[in-house]
């Protein structure tokens, strides 16, 4: 009875899998189309095996799981398929088919174990039950396949324990391969390979790199936004079809894991913000349907069930509620961590850029920053030629009178209009000048770099600013860019180059390490017993990859860093990126109070930062707290005056403290 | 308040139109939406949807006509593209005819525009000027419009230190905006890309000959007389600093006929030297 009903079975599972996934590929090929590149269907494999596992495996019990189960599973089904499927009752491969059951049946007790009582960031409902499933088809796979390797034959002669063996491994089958291709939790491995293969950033991928070592972060090798064509017919994203359809297979391939959730500022804040049901929101409304069926954590204070979606039905307000996208800092924190690779903040801005650039409703304060970007060229509507107040007394060379050319251009940011931030310029001048750099800056020539516009979906007045500032940029001479602000850095080095600017950009802390390692700057040892954290920026960290320059200026000063649990990668946004801080929408608690609470636990009097917004969200937390200081603020201290230092030209050393 | 698409003026209906102005931005001077004149696109947008019509008389390629059109957005019913007639004019050029004449031949009778450009001679006059020659009602300094029905509109009118009166004017009427009426919209760069300016091509603008014979000087800041109040008392310094200069020696003046008020108000000028003796004249106030 077996032989017979065992390949129906498989076949029928099979079929009707393939009919579903035939309609889920439809349902991907709703998003705007671009070129097909099949070749790179090939890549897939070895993306699966290496690029994929790179993410996984910092769970190692996590990754030892899903390779026995998912190992087990595709070489238990692909056995399955030649033995029972087409009847090659070999022994050997009846062997192997055992061992792999077992194999994926270990795995599965593994899942089982975690899911008795799942920790709070997995989803459950069909996500629980696969957890039997799994249990079920390797089982059920095990004694069917017994009698091929001649154990117990008699016993699954016929009768009840027979069809109860059926009965498993069809449900086996009917999750595994019908609950595949009709979007049940194994939706993830179907839809995972080919977003594997169609990534809209192959850049993540090391195939991509000759030399693999090339970026040692791989999370920042593919950070800038992507442009958008403002002469489109709409901007930006307003109902799921207008996604690229790449974009909609990435949605499709969430695993629910939670990884994002547990890391994003804004849902440990309580605003109204969870990667993972913005994801799954965006496959309901790809499928169409409500969000009723969702088994996990929603939105902090917007209840679960209420909304819905189709894919040409707009998306704000009936499936996903604006608050949410402006809730979102483009930390990056949950692309860093997902296991699938997909691109939430893509996501977030493509839906923001159609909220600003069509429909004009950008929050108040944000829209008021980008009317002032229009008219002013930075966000507080300030006299752009006050850029250069703070420095009134330094007497800073000024580029347009350095035609010949300098080494380093300082690109000051609008961090140079705040009075906190005009201290850490006035330090980084000191240091320059003390490293005998030759320097120069654009003054009232320079611009916002557009970064906030663009993270607030204003992609026009982005384009506007960038193009002016790279038109700029061009009638100077300069060999780099410094700058103290890793959002000008990250805009400048990383997304100016689809607009025609390349420059050679950096950070500040990169540039003082360099001229530290160049025996450029001489400082006298730290004070004993201050304990010092330092707080990663994401746009310099996980955008940029730069974690190591910031700590080697530290060590360079003597001072021994007391790490916070969640830095380098992991470090938690301070809560002012993305334009977060003008939308400012209302949560249980503040992201930068939580920052400095990450402080506290280190026992830390002094916070190192490198970024005027971390600056400013970090000393906004109500004393007494521990005191926050820009890097450049630290080595300016400790510098010793420049007796043997080559200064380029009489500098003359202003007094450090006083704010312009 | 929507209307079909371009009903001509049916009983009962207001065809608005709101008339704009290139703004000057307080600090880097460009050229953008005026601050009252995107309050009165606001107000317009607000009473007539998407059927309100936008007029601007001077270049083309101003930079602030399609951020007023980039206010077409949030619209129920079709929210189609903006549209905004263009008249084209120098800047030496009269706006007053040609807008008045285009008016009359447009068929407005709710005109919506700010009190007074940002730039150029911002006199504040036109829409005086427009109603006069137009015989149209004008009120000024408007807040709000509470309702439109019929031929009558009842508005909000703003006075100093937050005080409001309410006027109900007839139409066809020109209501000038004031800088306290609701914030205007965000301009949207998708909208404002779609919006049409149409040029008009059937006027033709006269010369401004009184103001080429004016003279021009630049504007002299004077400074204003500070009154110091020594006083210990924080809460004393506040209101004084706070206070507006209340007017002195002035008199209310109700129940009067437009004749009888008309008329004090030239012996008023009169006693002020503003106007010189003989010749009674006949401007009457429509505004309240
Ligand atoms: S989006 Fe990624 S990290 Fe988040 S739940 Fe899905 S698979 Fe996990
Ligand atoms: S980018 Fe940061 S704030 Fe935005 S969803 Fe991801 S983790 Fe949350």
């Amino acid at each position: 009875m077996l032989q017979t009903l065992l390949p129906i079975l498989i076949f029928a599972a099979l079929a009707v899998g393939a009919a579903g996934a035939v309609r889920r590929i439809r349902l991907w090929r709703q998003g705007r189309r671009t070129p097909m590149r099949w070749h790179r269907l090939v890549l897939m494999p070895k993306r699966y095996l290496n690029d994929l596992h790179h993410v996984v495996a910092r769970d190692k019990a996590i990754a030892h799981t899903h390779v026995a189960t998912a190992g087990g599973f595709v070489a238990a089904m692909a056995l399955a398929l030649v033995v029972h499927g087409f009847g090659w009752h070999n022994p050997i491969l009846g062997g192997l088919l055992l061992a792999a059951s077992l194999c994926m049946f270990i795995g599965a007790l593994a899942v089982n174990r975690r899911r008795i009582d799942p920790p709070a960031k997995l989803s459950k409902g069909p996500w629980q039950r696969l957890s039997k499933s799994l249990l079920a088809y390797s089982v059920g796979m095990f004694l069917v396949s017994l009698p091929l390797v001649g154990v117990a034959p008699t016993l699954l002669g016929g009768g009840v324990l027979a069809l109860i063996l059926l009965a498993l491994v069809a449900w086996g089958l009917a999750e595994m391969l019908i609950g595949m291709g009709w979007g049940g939790p194994m939706k993830h491995a179907f839809a995972g390979s080919f977003h594997l293969a169609f990534h809209r950033r192959p850049e993540r991928f090391d195939d991509q790199h000759r030399d693999v070592a090339h970026d040692v972060h791989r999370g920042s090798r593919s950070t800038a936004l992507f442009p958008l064509d403002l002469t489109a017919k709409t901007l930006g994203v307003e109902k799921p079809a207008d996604f690229q359809w790449e974009q909609l297979l990435g949605f499709d391939a969430c695993v629910q894991c939670g990884r994002c959730q547990s890391v994003c500022p804004a849902y440990a804040a309580g605003q109204p913000l969870n990667p993972k049901k913005l994801i799954q929101d965006m496959v309901v409304g790809m499928a169409g349907g409500s969000d009723a069926r969702y088994a996990g954590s929603g939105y902090p204070g917007i209840e679960v069930g209420k909304h819905h979606g189709g894919p040409s039905d707009a998306i704000v307000p009936q499936l996903v509620e604006a608050q949410t996208l402006w809730a979102c800092t483009t930390c990056r924190a949950c692309v860093e961590e997902c296991p699938m690779m997909i691109e939430h903040v893509d996501a977030i801005v493509d839906m923001r850029r159609f909220i600003t650039l069509e429909r004009g409703e950008t929050p108040e304060k944000g829209a008021a920053a980008i009317d002032n970007l229009i008219a002013t060229d930075n966000p507080g509507g300030l006299d752009n030629a006050s850029r250069l107040d703070w420095a009134a007394d330094l007497d800073i060379p000024r580029i347009q009178q350095r035609p010949e050319g300098v080494d380093v251009l300082l690109w000051l940011g609008d961090g140079a209009f705040d009075m906190r931030n005009q201290r850490t310029l006035r330090a980084l001048v000191k240091i320059l000048r003390a490293g005998g750099v030759d320097f120069a800056v654009l003054g009232d020539e320079e611009r916002d770099s557009g970064d906030v516009a663009r993270r607030l979906g204003d992609e026009a007045t982005f384009q506007r600013l960038a193009e002016r500032n790279i038109a700029t940029l061009s009638r100077y001479r300069f060999q780099r860019i410094v700058t103290a602000d890793p959002h000008s850095f990250h805009v400048l080095g990383r997304e100016y180059g689809a607009f025609g600017g390349d420059y050679v950009v950096k950070h500040h802390s990169t540039f003082i390490a360099e001229l530290f390692d160049a025996g450029r700057l001489s400082v006298k040892a730290a004070e004993p017993g201050e304990t010092v954290t330092y707080h990663d920026p994401c746009y310099l960290g996980r955008y940029n990859g730069e974690f190591a320059a910031p700590r080697q200026v530290l060590a360079a000063l003597g001072v021994e860093v007391a790490e916070m649990e969640r830095s380098g990668y992991r470090s938690r946004c301070c809560g002012g990126g993305g334009g977060a801080a003008l939308s400012d929408v209302p949560g249980k608690a503040r992201i930068p109070d939580m920052r400095m609470e990450d402080v506290r636990e280190t026992g830390a009097t002094t916070v190192a930062v490198a970024c005027p917004q971390c600056t400013a969200m970090l000393e906004g937390v109500v004393e007494p707290r521990p005191q926050v200081k820009d890097l450049a603020e630290l080595v300016a201290a400790a510098l010793v005056e420049p007796s043997a230092a080559p200064t380029a030209r009489t500098s003359t050393e202003a007094p450090e403290e006083v704010p312009a | 308040m929507t209307q079909p698409e371009r009903s001509r003026n049916a009983a009962g209906e207001a065809r608005v139109v709101a008339l704009v102005s290139s703004g000057r931005h307080p600090v880097s001077g460009r050229a953008g939406r005026a601050r009252e004149d995107a309050r009165a696109v606001e107000m317009g947008l607000a009473l007539a949807g998407a059927s309100l019509h936008l007029a601007h008389a001077g270049d083309a390629e101003d930079a602030a006509l399609p951020e007023y059109l980039g206010m077409f957005h949030g619209l129920d019913g079709a929210g189609g593209p903006g549209e905004l007639s263009l008249l084209p004019m120098a800047a030496g050029d009269d706006a007053v005819p040609l807008l008045a004449t285009w008016l009359e031949a447009y068929g407005a009778n709710l005109v919506l525009t700010g009190q007074r450009a940002e730039c150029g001679e911002g006199s504040g006059l036109l829409p005086y000027l427009l109603a006069e020659r137009l015989g149209w009602a004008v009120a000024t300094g408007v807040a709000a419009i509470e309702h439109c029905e019929g031929d009558r509109i009842t508005v909000l009118q703003a006075l100093p230190q937050g005080q409001r009166r309410r006027l109900e004017v007839r139409l066809p009427c020109l209501l000038c905006v004031d800088g306290v009426a609701p914030m205007p919209r965000q301009s949207a760069f998708g909208p404002s890309r779609r919006g049409r300016v149409e040029a008009v091509t059937n006027v033709t603008a006269e010369p401004d000959t009184l103001q080429a014979a004016w003279q021009w000087q630049p504007a002299r800041a004077r400074p204003k007389r500070l009154k110091v109040v020594k006083s210990t008392n924080a809460r004393d310094r506040f209101k004084a600093a706070a206070a507006k200069s209340a007017a002195s020696g002035g008199q209310v003046l109700t129940d009067l006929s437009s004749d009888e008020a008309a008329q004090k108000l030239i012996d008023y000028l009169r006693a002020e030297k503003v106007l010189p003796a003989v010749q009674p004249g006949e401007e009457g106030q429509p505004s309240a």
